[in-house]
């Protein structure tokens, strides 16, 4: 088990890919999730944040087994 | 109610005549459709635009959609819905999104109808990509309406 990070649009295509796996820490938040991923990256300002495809906040406690979204703003209709 | 993702090109108005052809049992009870049809320019920004990529997030834009339509069911007392929305590759002048209200008067219809696409808009995982004069560019945000 371990947390699946997805990418889309323009945010997968600057970081180069679509989806990352990563083994879940204690109390580990959304946000943690971007920096043990990303410790270069700053989280693009405006980037929306899901977790097991509901919106979340970067303090959302993630699990293990979990689905964590990051994407640009929607622009859909 | 009916929330449709479509990967091909599809025709609204035909959508929308179908569909109610298959509301009989509601036949007599609603006095008023509101339908808003959006299709894709050829322009966007002041520049020209050849062609439309629309990605989405399979699972959460359908949940989304669904959960928009249901909320405007119950804040409205509408008698049905219909939600069609594109995603794949487009062409100007092709119909994006197709979004219908039923009820018994129209002042439910119309309000449930804007507020859907409305909804849809700002939270619906969906992403725009443009090929335009200069090359594809991300549609960074929408138009304000």
């Amino acid at each position: 088990m371990s947390i699946h990070v997805k990418y889309f649009a323009s945010l997968r295509d600057r970081l180069g890919r679509a989806e990352d796996r990563l083994a879940a820490t204690e109390r580990m938040t959304v946000a943690a999730v971007w920096a043990a991923l990303w410790p270069e990256t700053p989280l693009p300002p405006n980037t929306l944040t899901a977790v097991n495809m509901e919106y979340a906040s970067l303090e959302h406690i993630v699990r293990e087994g979990d689905e964590v979204a990051f994407f640009p703003p929607v622009t859909g209709g | 109610m009916k929330i449709e993702l479509r990967a091909r090109p599809f025709e609204p108005l035909l959508e929308l005549g179908f569909y109610q052809a298959g509301l009989s049992e509601l036949s007599g009870q609603y006095g008023a459709t509101a339908i808003f049809v959006g299709t894709m320019r050829d322009f966007n920004d002041g520049e020209p635009v050849r062609g439309m990529t629309l990605e989405h997030y399979p699972g959460m834009t359908e949940r989304y959609l669904r959960r928009i339509a249901e909320t405007a069911t119950q804040e409205w007392s509408l008698l049905d819905v219909l939600v069609i929305h594109r995603v794949g590759e487009l062409r100007p002048s092709d119909p994006i999104v197709l979004v219908a209200a039923w009820s018994a008067h129209r002042a439910a219809a119309f309000a449930a109808c804007r507020f859907i696409l409305e909804e849809l808009k700002s939270t619906a995982p969906f992403w725009k990509r443009e090929d335009a004069a200069a090359g594809a560019r991300w549609v960074e945000r929408n138009t304000p309406g």
